[in-house]
């Protein structure tokens, strides 16, 4: 579609260079984007330098600021068993919850994608509990989970095994967890099924010629030429990973046992809690930054693994974060 | 044989995300005698539908809905006003910068909301804007990156002979944008409503962190204190949850069509 309004552009070159002082013309456009840029300033820019700020304070909602360099960061890592307890739980949840998003998302995406009849209808069914709030989800599966009335315990007990209390039991609450993230997870799905609705028919064909079967196919056909969706939703899974947040909140509290004290967690307190404002902008500027880290890991390494279409031998390019998805929109 | 084996993998998975929310349905009906059995009982013997008006009247939802009602409306509108002249800014004009301003409001996506939260909250506290709805309708009305993005993407595709033939008429810029372009963005603009209405209504953290005071709360922060709550039985938790699920549900079933399409299209909500 970029391509049609170059064309037009090209076609009425005259009218182009004569539009085009016009278009330049002076603090017209600064005017159309301007609640942007004063939105970024005050509620993005400044907020974001301004926690860098408050990282190297002592800085107690009320009462007197101290300086203290980078006493906040020193303390979290060298006297703060909290800070590692939370960061530990979070990497464990990323790391069952990551991988499982991407599987049950495309998994589903699959299924969806076999051309039988009514799959909208089951779209929509998969779909539907990524409608509703974070805490209407809460609610349903602290009941679902319940250890002595819960349906899934119901269900166990009839294939004869005793489910424990999943919240409340250390080594089942951050899998309870995981399980409810996926059950929230549609867009994930629908991004793969536009991904796999992309891929032209013809290399299937010309795969089966070959004599690939089903199982080759996939490997050789679509997850190659799904690998730049199946980074964008790499990236995407990691970064909510860890702020997950209201799920800690309202399914557990964090507890048993601080098994399921997420990072975002420790840092709501931090803040909120214990009103220690420049010890948990530190504990935010700590997960930024490590959120940066992984995600520049996770490009690194598609110039490995990503296939992009059309870009013969060169270097995938790191801007087109969205996987050449853009390129359709 | 594949075929059938593919039906019975969709039904199944199908039954397995909708039994949660069957179940939710199911127990805020139920009355309280039936409500901690084991094995539980899918369908209640009598339907109380009492549940939901006495349910509601535990705390004050009626406020709670104006409230969520209030910050809903004007944070839609200030998106879709704002975003919309942010995004034909882009879209339309060249300026020195845009190309790197640009690539500034992708940039903030990957801006983690916890890093600006702690001074978001010093800020408005300094406003004397805690504990009111301010903080959860003000910054809307100043645009937001992902939204910004799929309607510049938008106007990119509408012809600019159709600009030059407004310009020739005499029309203004802000002009051409009331009353050429707008008119044909609807299914964007849709989307980003529908977008807006549903992050607004869900938003948990939010009214969470900004406000404190019982008069102030919205549905989700009214549903999330029923929980330890004394004597607030399953079924009304339930009751509650059902009823703030229905508009994003309704909204959803309406507007079906372009969210499918527009999170297919950029991929980006998350």
């Amino acid at each position: 579609m970029a391509q049609t309004y170059r064309q037009t552009a090209g076609n009425n070159a005259a009218s182009f260079t004569l539009g085009r002082r016009r278009r330049w013309g002076g603090a017209v456009p600064y005017l159309f984007i301007f609640p942007w840029i004063f939105g970024f300033l005050v509620f993005t820019l400044g907020p974001l330098l301004f926690s860098l700020v408050i990282s190297f304070f002592d800085w107690p909602i009320v009462g007197q600021v101290h300086f203290i360099g980078l006493g906040n960061y020193a303390s979290m890592f060298t006297d703060d068993p909290l800070f590692w307890k939370s960061f530990g739980v979070t990497l464990k949840f990323a790391a069952l919850f990551v991988p499982l998003n991407i599987v049950v998302a495309l998994g589903l995406a699959i299924l969806l994608n076999q051309g039988t009849r009514g799959s909208a209808i089951f779209r929509t069914a998969f779909y539907l509990p990524s409608v509703i709030s974070g805490v209407a989800l809460a609610m349903i599966w602290s009941w679902v989970y319940s250890g002595d009335y819960g349906i899934l315990n119901y269900f166990l007990s009839i294939i004869g095994v005793q489910g424990p209390d999943w919240l409340n039991d250390t080594k089942w609450s951050l899998v309870a967890m995981v399980v409810a993230s996926l059950w929230g997870q549609g867009s994930m799905m629908l991004v793969f099924l536009a991904g796999l609705k992309g891929i032209p028919k013809d290399l299937y064909e010309s795969a089966s010629i070959d004599g690939a079967g089903a199982i080759r196919q996939f490997f050789s056909v679509t997850i190659p030429m799904l690998s730049p969706t199946i980074l964008f939703n790499l990236i995407t899974s990691i970064i909510a990973a860890f702020q997950q947040l209201t799920l800690a909140l309202l399914l557990t509290g964090g507890g048993p046992m601080k098994a399921t004290y997420f990072y975002a967690m420790y840092m709501y307190e931090n803040a909120f809690k214990y009103y220690k404002m420049g010890y948990s902008a530190a504990n935010a500027w700590f997960m930024f930054l490590i959120v940066l880290a992984l995600t520049f890991l996770v490009f690194k390494s598609s110039e490995a693994w990503v296939f992009y279409e059309g870009e013969m031998k060169r270097k995938p390019q790191k801007k087109s974060k969205s996987g050449g998805k853009v390129k359709s929109a | 044989m594949k075929r059938l084996l593919v039906y019975a993998l969709l039904i199944f998975i199908s039954l397995l995300f909708a039994a949660p929310l069957f179940w939710a349905v199911t127990t805020a009906l139920k009355s309280p005698s039936e409500l901690y059995l084991f094995p539980p009982k899918w369908i209640p013997t009598t339907w109380q539908f009492s549940n939901f008006a006495e349910a509601w009247t535990i705390q004050p939802f009626t406020l709670f809905l104006k409230n969520t009602l209030i910050v809903t409306l004007l944070s839609t509108i200030g998106q879709l006003v704002s975003c919309t002249l942010v995004a034909y800014g882009f879209a339309r004009f060249e300026f020195k910068g845009r190309n790197a301003l640009f690539l500034v409001v992708l940039a903030t996506m990957m801006i983690p909301w916890e890093v600006t939260m702690i001074p978001q909250y010093m800020e408005f506290n300094y406003l004397g804007w805690i504990n009111t709805l301010k903080p959860l309708i003000v910054p809307s009305w100043f645009g937001s990156a992902y939204y910004i993005f799929l309607l510049r993407q938008f106007i990119l595709t509408l012809p600019r002979e159709l600009d030059e033939a407004a310009t020739i008429d005499g029309a203004s810029k802000f002009g051409i944008l009331a009353r050429i372009i707008v008119p044909l963005m609807g299914p964007s603009l849709i989307l980003v409503g529908v977008f807006q209405v549903m992050s607004c209504w869900n938003d948990y953290l939010g009214p969470l962190i900004f406000l404190n005071d019982q008069s102030k709360y919205t549905l989700t922060l009214g549903l999330s204190q029923f929980k330890g709550m004394f004597g607030v039985d399953m079924q009304s938790i339930m009751a509650i949850t059902c009823l703030i699920s229905i508009p994003p549900l309704a909204v959803f079933f309406f507007a079906q069509r372009y969210i499918v399409g527009g999170i297919a299209n950029t991929g980006i909500k998350g």
